[in-house]
C-alpha cells in the first residue's frame, strides 16, 4: 500500500470490510508519522469504534483524513460523517454503558478518551460528525543529512 | 502431542489440540464477521472434542475493539457451559492499555502473559486462584 507523506484522503464506511481497510490504513498513516506503538494502537482503537458507529447507527458515510501540524509534532484528524438519523442526546450517548443497540455503550465515551481532541456534532435527522485528533507524542528525529 | 483438527466445514480459526487443551490462534485482521465466528467455531471445537480447557492465543492481534472485545468477552462463558476453562493469552502491551482507556476490563476472562503460561493456568482446577492470581479477572 502507498500511501502519500501529506494525506489527504476519503475513505468510504459502508461494509465489515471497509472497516477492516480503515484500521489498516490509519495504523499505516500513524507509523508512518511517527507516532510511537500505544498511540497508534489508541486512535486506531478510536477510529475502529466511530467507523462503526457510522455503518451501524448511521446506515453508512465516510472517514475524511487530514495530517495535521503543530509545531514540529505532527498529528492525525479524522473526521467520521454519516447523514444517518443522528443523536438526539449527545451527552446520553457519550456516557458509558448507554446503547440504543445491543452493544456495551463504550465505542463514543472510550474514542473520546483514547484521542487528544474530540468533537461530536450532531442533531436528529441531520447526520452526524465525529472529529478527532491525536498527536505523535514526541516530534519525529529529524533526518541526519548524509 | 499435537494435531490439527480436521478442517471441518464452516470452521474458520486455526484450531490445535495439545492433549487435554484446545489451543486457538486468533489471526492478525480480523473482521466483524470472523470475529463472530471466533465463538462459534470454539464452541463447536469444544464439543467435538474431550478438551477441558481452552486457550486463545492473541498475541498476533494489533487492535481489540469494543466489537472484538465483546465476542471474547462472551467466549468465556460460553465455554463454561461446555464444561471448559478459558484463558486469553499474550494480549500486547499496547493493546492492554487501550482496552483500559476503552473502558473495556474484560472481567471474568483469565489471561496470562503467554502460551506456556496459559496452557499452566488453564489446567488448574477451575477457580483454584480466584482471589490470589492477579492476573484473574481481566487484563
Ligand atoms: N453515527 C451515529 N449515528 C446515530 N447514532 C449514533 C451514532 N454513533 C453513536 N450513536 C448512538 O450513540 C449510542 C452510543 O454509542 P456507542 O458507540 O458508545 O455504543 P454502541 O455503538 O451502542 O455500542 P459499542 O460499545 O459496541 O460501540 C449508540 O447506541 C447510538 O444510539
Ligand atoms: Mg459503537
Amino acid at each position: 500500500m502507498h500511501v502519500p507523506s501529506t494525506v489527504a484522503a476519503r475513505l468510504p464506511i459502508a461494509s465489515d470490510m471497509d472497516l477492516t481497510w480503515i484500521r489498516q490504513y490509519v495504523r499505516q498513516v500513524t507509523a508512518e508519522l511517527g507516532f510511537g506503538l500505544v498511540q497508534q494502537t489508541k486512535l486506531v482503537t478510536a477510529a475502529s469504534e466511530l467507523a462503526r458507529n457510522a455503518l451501524v447507527h448511521g446506515g453508512g458515510g465516510e472517514m475524511e483524513v487530514t495530517q495535521v501540524a503543530r509545531g514540529r509534532v505532527r498529528g492525525l484528524r479524522l473526521v467520521f460523517s454519516d447523514s444517518g438519523p443522528g443523536i438526539a442526546d449527545t451527552e446520553l450517548a457519550l456516557s458509558d454503558g448507554y446503547t440504543s443497540g445491543g452493544g456495551l455503550g463504550l465505542g463514543l465515551g472510550g474514542a473520546r478518551r483514547l484521542v487528544h481532541e474530540f468533537t461530536l456534532d450532531s442533531r436528529p435527522g441531520q447526520g452526524t460528525t465525529v472529529t478527532i485528533t491525536a498527536w505523535a507524542s514526541e516530534p519525529p528525529a529529524p533526518r541526519k543529512a548524509v | 502431542m499435537t494435531r490439527p483438527l480436521p478442517a471441518a466445514a464452516g470452521t474458520h480459526v486455526p484450531v490445535l489440540t495439545l492433549d487435554d487443551v484446545l489451543l486457538v490462534t486468533v489471526q492478525r485482521n480480523l473482521d466483524d464477521r470472523a470475529a463472530e465466528w471466533l465463538r462459534q467455531d470454539i464452541a463447536r471445537a469444544v464439543t467435538e472434542s474431550t478438551a477441558t480447557g481452552v486457550v486463545i492465543d492473541v498475541s498476533g492481534v494489533e487492535v481489540v475493539d469494543s466489537f472484538l472485545g465483546r465476542v471474547l468477552a462472551d467466549i468465556a462463558p460460553t465455554v463454561k457451559l461446555l464444561a471448559a476453562q478459558t484463558v486469553l493469552a499474550g494480549i500486547r502491551p499496547a493493546v492492554a492499555v487501550t482496552l483500559v482507556e476503552l473502558g473495556l476490563t474484560l472481567p471474568g476472562l483469565r489471561t496470562a502473559l503467554h502460551i506456556e503460561q496459559a496452557l499452566r493456568l488453564v489446567r488448574e482446577p477451575c477457580g483454584a486462584h480466584d482471589d490470589t492470581n492477579p492476573r484473574q479477572g481481566g487484563v
